[in-house]
């Protein structure tokens, strides 16, 4: 008899433990991002979320290279193990036409977002398609493609005076596309094991794309039109092919074995001591600052993509919004979350705390632009960015582009003019496969 | 004929007193088995092939279209794809090649009577031990161009192994050959130990040659058993997918496995990489077939 009563009296606890445990997991949130500090930093933001409310975040991550590939198996799926995704831009059209991503347009009138946030962020990380006053995510990680360098070798007197004699002008932060061209000559010498320049060429997402990117925008070239989807006479014009040439050109004076690099190598470049200038998204330069993972800490500067012959800058724009997974079950709750995330004051939290933060109001403040040594060069840049193709089939573009860009790149094969034709000619093929503005 | 097969069930046993016939007990151990590979080999395979004729897109809500044979058509036109097929081609000949000839070369140093032997050969199969994806790894810094110890080892300054368009392929297969070598190492031991030794001493008797003994005795004696090492490394070499992935991003380099991927989880072509996938298939279905065939005619011998 004692035994069946300590039996029941078990199960009971057991029970009441399993349903207290339910309801925890019931007041939780799963936000899922790739692998990286960002991602950190809004753990870090979500612990104080749960301290205001007791709503506990977990950000699950995973390495960039499958960010992409788990994302959409989970939604293709209609599973909801993640309430929030903080995806890419480029996922916009898929998310959204997709049915994966809730529909934020009322959330997004109903705060005034489209003021709220940097416009440049509203119109590539939100709306969907171009235009439509549509709106699929809030603006959350504001980033963009920028350039490290080694102050210690650009400021050596002995280099000055050397890069002077050469180059006939004073070795100083590029002012445009021909002299970080010229710089990146002048400090390539293999004999020393030192390099000229770190730019992305991976071919498997799209590195080799956000890297031509800020060749061809600031050469005064574009992708397509973006309304009309008419690609010949833009990816091919007589700026996309120089600019092309000029991405290529730089490829000179990489370190060698570069054909295979992003963000992680061209980090390197500036700790390993391998480059003068470094490619990078100003999401990673924080890791730049700090001397625990760069010895060069002290001796590295930051700025803007420059511009190119005709004086137009603009840089290549990565950077995410989170959006609502259609198919969670705490729809309400991340709701709730998202209006909590676009307060002022949690904005300028989230911007302490190393996010970029996209809100218009924090990032013009002085606080923000003397926090770091890129915030300046940040501000400057999330007003002329431009981005890549957000259409649902923007992974079979950003493949065609490696394609046809990467073989002339690193293995030479074919003129620049050969490339790009073919690759508006890829364009035009799958645009037309998808019925797009034919 | 099929009752014949079985083992009578002995009357004493647990089974026959719970009675339960051979033919129930039979169905017990193979039906969940039965059911396990319907469920997950049997039907996905014939479902993807339904979905092989369309233009379906997992990550749209777009329904499904038929499109015929309008997936292979485009496939087979596609010279991308027969880029693919023809690097795969040579990643398979070079990397099963080299794998037979380190392999059954190392076999025949180990096949005599030395020191530490078993030692030797546990060391030896470390490699096959390793996960792909580790391995992968491990000698992209190897090669790597800056400080990687084979161009140190070898003087080669700044050889670019991966970032070579011509070399990369080859980089890829070397690290296979060294990864695999050992399996074909194995089974060619297992092979040379069960040669009968009188056949060895009758030919020393007629002083016959080094060369003749190796072709004449150990090779057609070996043979089976290294086709099976064949057979078993070209299926393995053909979807090669991880090595490849991690080590290269050359579009040299780019396996069929490699595209195959791209295609169905980056560009979520759902309906076109299934096609892709039956064309793989038929392909590894037919080499293995041929080699098969080769085998039998070997073992008739």
């Amino acid at each position: 008899m004692r035994k069946l009563v300590t039996s029941v009296l078990a199960g009971i606890g057991l029970t009441l433990a399993c349903g207290t445990s339910v309801y925890a997991q019931e007041k939780s949130l799963t936000i899922f991002w790739a692998e990286w500090d960002p991602a950190n930093y809004l753990q870090e933001l979500g612990n104080e979320y749960e301290k205001e409310t007791g709503v506990k975040i977990n950000v699950e991550t995973t390495p960039w290279s499958d960010f992409q590939t788990k994302a959409f198996t989970e939604f293709n799926a209609h599973g909801d193990a993640y309430d929030l995704v903080v995806g890419d831009s480029q996922w916009l059209g898929a998310g959204s036409t997709g049915g994966h991503y809730v529909d934020l347009t009322d959330f997004f009138k109903k705060h005034d977002l489209g003021n709220v946030m940097a416009p440049a962020t509203v119109k590539y990380y939100a709306e969907y398609p171009g235009n439509s006053g549509k709106y699929w995510a809030i603006p959350l990680e504001g980033d963009a493609v920028g350039w490290s360098y080694r102050k210690d070798w650009f400021e050596d007197p002995k280099e000055k005076e050397a890069f002077k004699a050469k180059y006939g002008y004073d070795l100083d932060v590029p002012k445009d596309f021909k002299a970080l061209r010229d710089i990146a000559e002048f400090f390539y010498r293999p004999d020393q094991k030192r390099y000229g320049i770190a730019i992305y060429t991976d071919n498997s997402y799209d590195a080799m794309a956000m890297g031509f990117e800020n060749a061809l925008f600031s050469y005064g070239g574009d992708l397509g039109d973006y309304s009309t989807y008419k690609v010949d006479g833009h990816i091919n014009s007589e700026k996309a092919v120089a600019a092309l040439d000029a991405y290529k050109e730089l490829y000179k004076f990489t370190p060698p074995g570069w054909a295979k690099s992003f963000f992680v190598e061209d980090n390197q470049a500036i700790t390993e001591n391998l480059a003068a200038m470094s490619m990078n998204f100003f999401a990673f330069f924080p890791s730049l600052i700090n001397e625990a993972s760069n010895p060069n800490a002290k001796n590295t500067g930051f700025f803007a993509n420059p511009p190119g012959p005709d004086g137009d800058q603009f840089a290549a724009l990565g950077g995410q919004g989170i959006s609502v997974v259609s198919y969670s079950q705490k729809q309400d709750e991340a709701m709730k979350f998202l209006e909590w995330f676009i307060k002022d004051e949690t904005q300028k939290k989230w911007a302490a705390l190393g996010g970029y933060t996209c809100s218009a109001a924090v990032l013009k403040s002085p606080e923000f632009q003397s926090a770091t040594p890129y915030n300046k060069a940040f501000y400057e840049t999330m007003f002329k960015v431009k981005d890549f193709w957000a259409v649902p089939e923007y992974a079979e573009l950003l493949q065609q582009l490696n394609q046809r860009v990467y073989p002339y790149m690193i293995g030479g094969s074919g003129t620049a003019k050969e490339t790009l034709d073919a690759l508006a000619g890829d364009w035009n093929a799958t645009f037309k496969k998808y019925g797009r503005g034919q | 004929m099929a009752t014949t097969m079985i083992t009578t069930l002995d009357r004493s046993s647990r089974a026959a007193a719970r009675g339960l016939s051979d033919i129930s007990i039979r169905n017990l151990f193979i039906i969940p088995t039965v059911l396990f590979l319907i469920v997950f080999n049997i039907f996905p395979l014939i479902y993807s092939l339904g979905y092989s004729f369309t233009d379906f897109r997992a990550s749209t809500n777009a329904p499904a279209n038929f499109v015929g044979l309008q997936n292979y058509r485009d496939l087979l036109n596609d010279p991308y794809v027969w880029s693919n097929f023809a690097i795969t081609a040579k990643y398979v000949i070079v990397s099963v090649a080299g794998q037979l000839l380190v392999g059954f070369g190392v076999a025949m140093l180990l096949n005599r009577d030395i020191p530490l032997k078993g030692l030797i050969t546990t060391l030896l199969l470390l490699p096959m031990m390793l996960s792909m994806a580790v391995v992968g790894l491990f000698w992209k810094l190897l090669y790597d161009p800056s400080w990687g110890v084979i161009n140190y080892a070898l003087g080669l300054g700044n050889f670019e192994w991966l970032a070579d368009p011509k070399m990369a392929l080859y980089a890829v297969a070397l690290t296979d050959i060294w990864m695999w070598s050992p399996f074909v190492m194995l089974l060619s031991l297992a092979g040379l130990s069960a040669v009968p030794k009188h056949l060895y001493e009758a030919a020393a008797i007629d002083r016959a040659g080094p060369f003749y003994t190796f072709f004449r005795i150990t090779l057609p004696l070996v043979a089976p058993i290294l086709m099976i090492a064949v057979i078993f490394r070209t299926m393995e070499a053909f979807k090669t997918f991880d090595l490849a992935y991690i080590l290269t991003s050359q579009p040299t380099a780019e396996l069929i496995s490699i595209r195959l991927y791209k295609m169905a989880f980056q560009e979520w072509q759902t309906g076109r990489s299934c096609a892709m996938a039956y064309i793989v298939l038929i392909m590894v279905l037919a080499i293995t077939n041929i080699y098969v065939k080769y085998l039998n005619k070997v073992k008739e011998r």
